[in-house]
């Protein structure tokens, strides 16, 4: 017996290494400073989806992010880790999105892919937090979910049912869940294998048609009737059958109606050198005000 | 019918901090715009839960008392708080960002196809024009949902004036909890449970459930001892947990830090952590991104130790001591040692 998986997948600018270049002078992100990455919690998923592979052979993954073309770099990743296949949504249209449209977005793409028994994606991703679009797509899915798994212990396929170890509030639980289902790992879960050189050579090509000069069409249409497995599909608003209505900024129920710069009233602060006399000073001064002590 | 609702988080039969900080919250929101103030209750025994929520100035419970309903699953919680708000229309909906809001908050947003702001750090109402979709309109008494944006010191304001309820989740201890009378008196509804969650619904098992009391107590502490990504090791790290030893204070980290591996998730302190009040914030290594600042910023004291003279933290510093950790903090273990007597 094997097993249908969808791993869900974002690339996401790296806010873990935010650099003093992270800004631009205007106060706004500085995106070209900040290098972008595979979602880490994605990764964690992609791992669980790699262990139910190992353990049901014959089992198939399919990658499945949205974003701008270059977002392909992270199913070309997941491919080099051990996915199957992987697809693309991009389409201008499909920009400006929040968390709602962005989850009816991959729920259709979900949807195009067809088969599944399980999906699996990260809690969130790190330059949100909202942790919304998992459970948004079980609901758009009619799926129950599991949020902040931890590790998948078991799964029985004639019951249809899966044990997940899952993070709670001060503590863990384990629960029993059917088939088809939404999982969200928590980065607490396993860290994600290593890539294998002999993936990385197998599909370090593969692209999708946006990311291709026009003037190299012609070879790489040589290259993928040979190999057809270099073509990531791509997929646009129509390939989905999208609700016009519910993409992008008209989908989204949410609206930005300030941003503000925050400047902090500057206290009248007293500055202090890390000379033995200052510091001891300092210590003092709040031992006798009883404001430590 | 529009009224504010806040959902409240039960472990036991206990409504949890960040509920009834909402609640006061709930409450203000519901005078400013002249409606009531009602909350959910799901569990399972139940009997006299009103009387936790009523002291917050509650005008009606609804409680949904049945066997399936704790320990919490997500599809029981999320039918009988949909098809409860068919019914009552609320305008605004306020969750924990909890394990459990932040599961159950989404799926009710899908559901109602209605906007969810995850991390408030403010809440208020606003009356204002804006144009979405290329229509302009007025917009009277919508909740603003106040939350720093990624990269900077930038805070957003988000609106969702087209769909209801606008719904929002806070962190723990950003709302301040607040008695508005011990003998407010609401309204308690008890639901049949069966009417608003099919059978068929009950599809996720808990086989084991292991709660701990929390290991730390950061947001209660008096004195909070912080490092950030500037600590540079998990050793240098360890520093902080000598100095909070000494003056009995609680260790608390910067998201950088965490991230870095040189402290726990649930130290973690700002918008994403836990929000703390100390009497005293000594702030190490931490250059003082808004997501931090927002977890800390109404601290009595501020102490700042940083290389960088123009940390963004020194700026709400009353203290700024410009210098390594490595050389400020085992000073300031000794002199506290030398002088405490």
């Amino acid at each position: 017996m094997s097993l249908k998986i969808v791993v869900l997948a974002k690339q996401v600018p790296d806010t873990r290494n935010v650099g003093p270049d992270a800004m631009t002078e205007q106060g706004t992100i500085n995106r070209a400073a900040l290098p972008a990455v595979f979602n880490p919690e994605d990764l964690n998923a992609l791992e669980q989806a790699l262990r139910l592979k190992d353990q049901f052979p014959g089992s198939t993954i399919s990658v499945l992010t949205m974003g701008l073309p270059k977002s392909a770099e992270v199913v070309r990743e997941a491919l080099y880790r051990g996915a199957d296949e992987g697809f693309v949504v991009t389409d201008r249209p499909l920009g400006g999105a929040d968390t709602l449209a962005t989850s009816y977005t991959l729920a259709q793409a979900v949807k195009k892919i067809g088969d599944y028994d399980i999906i699996l994606g990260g809690r969130q991703a790190i330059d949100g937090d909202t942790a919304q679009v998992g459970p948004q797509i079980a609901e758009k899915l009619g799926l129950t979910q599991v949020t902040y798994a931890e590790e998948i212990l078991s799964l029985d396929e004639k019951a249809r049912k899966v044990v997940i170890r899952r993070h709670i509030d001060g503590g863990v639980e384990t629960v029993e869940a059917p088939l088809p289902l939404v999982v969200t790992v928590n980065g607490s879960a396993a860290p994600c294998r290593p890539r294998s050189a002999k993936r990385l050579m197998k599909f370090k090509n593969a692209t999708v048609v946006a990311e291709r000069k026009p003037e190299d069409a012609e070879k790489y249409e040589a290259l993928i009737a040979k190999k057809p497995y270099l073509n990531i599909p791509q997929w646009g608003a129509a390939d989905i059958d999208a609700d016009p209505a519910q993409i992008g900024k008209a989908g989204s129920p949410t609206n930005v109606k300030a941003v503000k710069n925050i400047v902090f009233k500057a206290k009248e602060s007293r500055t202090l050198t890390a000379s033995d006399a200052d510091v001891e000073g300092l210590i003092k001064e709040l031992l006798d005000g009883k404001i430590i002590g | 019918m529009n009224n504010v609702f806040v959902y409240c988080e039960i472990e036991g039969t206990t409504i949890v901090d960040v509920s009834l900080e909402l609640l006061s919250k709930g409450r203000k929101l519901a005078n400013t715009l002249g409606v009531q103030l009602e909350c959910i209750c799901a569990g399972k025994g139940l009997d006299g839960i009103e009387k936790q929520v009523f002291p917050y100035g509650v005008d009606k419970v609804h409680v949904f008392d049945a066997e399936g309903l704790f320990p919490y699953t997500t599809n029981p919680h999320a039918s009988l708080v949909v098809n409860l708000f068919k019914e009552e229309q609320p305008q605004i909906c306020l969750l924990g960002a909890t394990v459990i809001g932040r599961d159950l908050g989404p799926r009710i947003s899908s559901a109602m196809h209605s906007g969810l702001t995850a991390d408030c750090t403010e809440l208020e109402i606003d009356s204002f024009e804006m144009s979405i979709g290329g229509v302009k309109k007025f917009y009277e008494n919508q909740l603003c949902q106040i939350r720093p944006a990624f990269g900077g010191n930038i805070v957003a304001t988000i609106v969702n004036p087209e769909h209801r309820p606008q719904m929002a989740t806070v962190r723990e201890g950003v709302m301040k909890k607040e008695i508005v009378d011990p003998n407010y008196k609401g309204e308690v509804i008890k639901h049949d449970v069966a009417k608003y969650v099919p059978e068929t619904e009950y599809v996720v098992k808990v086989l084991e459930r292991h709660v701990e009391k929390a290991k730390h107590n950061l947001k209660g502490a008096p004195i909070v001892v912080a490092g950030g990504y500037g600590m540079g090791s998990k050793e240098n790290f360890d520093m902080l947990f000598e100095l909070a030893k000494e003056l009995h204070a609680e260790v608390g980290a910067s998201r950088a830090a965490i991230d870095a591996g040189f402290a726990d998730h649930d130290r973690q302190i700002g918008q994403t952590g836990v929000t703390v009040r100390p009497k005293v914030y000594i702030a190490c290594g931490i250059s003082g991104q808004i997501q931090h600042l927002a977890g800390m910023q109404d601290s009595g004291i501020i102490i700042s130790v940083n290389s960088d003279p123009d940390a963004p933290i020194n700026a709400i510093a009353d203290y700024v001591i410009n210098g390594t950790v490595e050389e400020v903090i085992p000073k300031m273990i000794k002199y506290y040692k030398a002088n405490n007597k």
